[in-house]
């Protein structure tokens, strides 16, 4: 059998985020092939419910990334985004969706080199922790049929 | 029925390298929805365009997807391509299988799944894009220019002589900036505030420029070409409308001790004081904080003195609200101290200065009249040592990069201090000399062959002072390593450049985005350098990255250039992608529930209450209304809202599921 490849979705701003994995491309630094880019105006406008979308989808991982605080091209949607994580993540623990395979960070348009890391060290986290079956199993029905 | 094309993008080799792009085209052309895809060389060429436009004339498109570089590239390239076939523009999206994937990836299936996933991402989220029509926002001629360095003045200037109105932001009390702290500049030898003060002057005089200087930008709002600006006009204790610049009261105040800020802590200044006697506006300034009057409530001496009755000290800081369209920011850098270098003494030998220093010292009118007098007995120093990169290519300091300048003004210096003291010997460490530039490479030879600076190659590892000498312990790389010790009797070093303290903070004012170094970011490299990532929002000078005198003042020449491009039209059109209210009609059956948790979040106060009346006039509800001049499309509300009934175009929830979905569900 071949080697676990987890499926990662980041969901990240258009201003920092977005753009420094743009640098990560310019600067050719290499990172895994497992993530999947889904583009926002801000972290303000990430809906949470996509969050356990992705899961119910098959996702094994996510990673939620934004300005920096205080950087926020709209001032303060990174500001509301982390704030709604905070109580999010308290509800994911509640319902038993495991927070460990969410990824919740800052990554500036400079940071091309972080954004690569970031991506690495959370697949790898990930292929320790294995496919997210337990999640995938009470989900199969597909939601928008 | 969605009739959408794919078009795939080899980008020359920089996608078909890495990405198998007839096959993403051929698996693409079986996603659910696509009538039409295929692959091409360099689709944002001339021919690859046009292959676009007559798909969607051919095919009847009623979507598009273009995948290969980075939507932040060429969407409006392609967007524009759609609008020629008379698609809407909007109905483009781009699927970036190059930055994101091509760039970062090793070849291999896993890769070119990859690129297939984002397709079809994007194949699903354009079949629910809604046709939208750009909005028209008027102009407000009148910009605003950070900064009064020779970068803020020559935009200022350019810009005046365009016909426009400009507003000029400076920190200090008098413009001019770094350059009219120099002595001479490279490679000509000229005069520096002979070159500069001119403008300075022009710069007071133009009618089109409204100059406040001790003032800083308090706050910023709004977009591209209208901007709503705070200007904080600190107190200078003095009225500029009744001072007529005569000087007396610095020339009284008994408080003279003050380490004078324009000459590196090298004079000393008073209390009320003029920077330095060129100052534009020629208006002195009370420094609240050393001013006995301030301290003690005794002394009001200049008030005395002063026969225009300017002294006002009950003067406050002043707010002051200006609309511009367009904003240059020309802030400049500062130099690194020499407390900053722990193997130089952390700064406790007088006899080490740093650059400005020795510019203060060489000019004719710093404080040594342009003697080479070092600052610990006032001596004339007979041997000197220039050590460049002190700082700059470090990596174990924190600043990789080079700092630009210092290979020409230390070639200038070198010549400088020969010119001046003839019978001294000026060594000079360097680790390469970076002489690109016009005239620049004959300049640096000039000091070494005419003027017989002493270049050594290699670094200094320590100074330390020995008998009133200092000890500057180097090695010379071109002789086999081995050590150098030299007596110096003075010691330049040529601190690296860095990002002017307080430009992170004006960076968060004006949501423009910086590096790890605080230097302010353009938004592409090459192709739009003077521009940031925000709309009217423009870069000139050393603000971005270590700059030499030309290059400031040509960038500042090519915002000028692009703000009056910018002022040349007449009304703007903004993207339209920005959040709406569910408007079912009739209204009371909206999905809002008036519960306006969208309300706090929303940063542009753009969102309003709406009263829902039945016909005897009695209110049935409050909806929700976003106003779509003042919504900037952050979607904030999107997401907070409960009910579900605000959306944002461009990232709808419907978009937004869909592309998730289709990502997974492969």
């Amino acid at each position: 059998m071949s080697e676990f490849e987890p499926k990662i979705v980041a969901f990240v701003c258009n201003w920092c985020t977005y753009a420094g994995a743009d640098l990560t491309g310019t600067s050719r630094i290499k990172y895994s092939a497992n993530v999947r880019i889904v583009r926002f105006p801000c972290t303000g406008r990430i809906d949470y419910m996509l969050l356990t979308k992705a899961f119910a989808s098959g996702a094994d991982g996510i990673i939620v990334s934004g300005c920096h605080p205080n950087d926020c091209h709209y001032t303060s949607g990174n500001f509301y985004a982390r704030r709604r994580w905070m109580v999010f993540k308290k509800i994911c623990d509640f319902m038993g969706i495991d927070t460990r395979r969410i990824v919740f960070s800052w990554v500036s348009a400079a940071e091309g080199g972080k954004w690569a890391e970031i991506v690495n060290s959370t697949n790898e986290e990930i292929k320790k922790l294995g496919p997210y079956e337990s999640y995938h199993k009470l989900s199969t029905q597909d939601i928008l049929a | 029925m969605a009739r959408i094309g794919v078009f795939i993008c080899h980008c020359g080799e920089n996608i078909s390298a890495t990405v198998d792009c007839p096959k993403v085209s051929e698996v693409a052309a079986k996603f659910p929805g696509v009538v039409y895809s295929i692959d091409y060389k360099y689709m944002c060429s001339d021919p690859g365009q046009s292959m676009v436009v007559n798909a969607i004339k051919e095919h009847k498109l009623t979507g598009v997807v273009v995948s290969a570089c980075s939507p932040r590239m060429h969407e409006p390239t392609f967007r524009r391509a759609c609008a020629e076939a008379g698609l809407n523009p909007y109905l483009c999206e781009m699927a970036n299988i190059r930055e994101h994937c091509s760039w970062v990836h090793e070849k291999g299936d896993k890769t070119d799944q990859k690129a297939i996933d984002v397709v079809r991402m994007m194949v699903e989220k354009v079949k629910r894009n809604n046709a939208l029509m750009s909005i028209k926002v008027p102009v407000t001629k009148t910009a605003l220019v950070i900064g009064g360095g020779v970068a803020g003045i020559q935009a200022a200037l350019d810009i005046a002589n365009a016909g426009h109105k400009v507003i000029m932001v400076e920190r200090d009390p008098s413009i001019g900036g770094h350059m009219s702290q120099l002595s001479e500049t490279f490679p000509t030898l000229d005069c520096s505030q002979c070159i500069l003060t001119p403008r300075m002057v022009e710069v007071a005089q133009n009618p089109n420029i409204k100059l406040y200087t001790y003032a800083e930008v308090e706050s910023v709002e709004g977009f591209v070409g209208n901007f709503t600006v705070k200007i904080r006009k600190k107190a200078k204790s003095v009225d500029e409308t009744v001072c007529n610049g005569c000087g007396l009261c610095t020339t009284k105040c008994p408080n003279k001790k003050i380490p004078n800020e324009f000459e590196l802590g090298m004079g000393k200044r008073p209390a009320i004081y003029v920077p330095f006697p060129q100052a534009v506006p020629n208006i002195p300034v009370i420094d609240k904080i050393n001013c006995t009057y301030y301290k003690t409530g005794k002394c009001k001496i200049c008030e005395k003195v002063c026969q225009a009755k300017a002294i006002r000290f009950d003067q406050e800081d002043e707010i002051i609200e200006v609309a511009v369209g367009a904003i240059a920011i020309c802030t400049g850098f500062d130099v690194k101290k020499t407390d900053f270098f722990p193997e130089y003494g952390y700064g406790k030998y007088k006899d080490i200065i740093d650059g400005l220093q020795f510019e203060r010292m060489a000019s004719a009118s710093g404080p040594t009249s342009g003697e080479m007098r070092r600052p610990s007995d006032g001596q004339t120093p007979k041997k000197i040592v220039f050590v460049a990169c002190a700082g700059s290519r470090d990596p174990a300091k924190g600043i990789e990069y080079c700092s630009k300048i210092c290979c020409m003004y230390t070639a200038k210096h070198a010549m400088l201090y020969k010119h001046k003291v003839h019978d001294g010997t000026a060594y000079v460490f360097y680790m390469d000399i970076r002489a690109a530039g016009k005239n620049y490479d004959e300049f640096t030879r000039r000091g070494i062959e005419e003027d017989g600076a002493k270049y050594i190659r290699g670094r200094v590892s320590k100074i330390y002072e020995r008998d009133g000498k200092l000890i500057v312990v180097g090695a010379d790389t071109l002789m086999n390593a081995e050590t150098v010790e030299i007596e110096a009797d003075m010691v330049v070093l040529a601190t690296a450049g860095v990002a002017n303290p307080g430009a992170e903070e004006l960076a968060q004012k004006l949501h423009v985005s910086y590096d790890q170094h605080k230097f302010f970011s353009e938004a592409h490299p090459k192709l739009k350098p003077v521009e940031t990532n925000t709309a009217g929002i423009y870069l000139a000078g050393a603000c971005q990255a270590p700059k030499d005198i030309p290059e400031s003042v040509a960038a500042a020449s090519g915002v000028a250039g692009k703000i009056s491009c910018l002022f040349a039209n007449n009304e703007l059109t903004r993207e339209p992608l920005i959040a709406f209210v569910d408007r079912t009609a009739p209204p009371e059956y909206s999905s809002c529930t008036g519960c306006f948790l969208c309300q706090p979040v929303c940063p542009y106060n753009a969102i309003e209450r709406e009263d829902v009346k039945d016909r005897n006039g009695n209110l049935i509800k409050q909806l929700a209304y976003i106003n779509p001049g003042l919504c900037q499309g952050c979607g904030t509300c999107v997401a907070v809202c409960k009910s579900k009934s605000i959306d944002i175009d461009g990232y709808t929830n419907s978009q937004m599921y869909y592309e998730v979905d289709a990502l997974l569900n492969s």
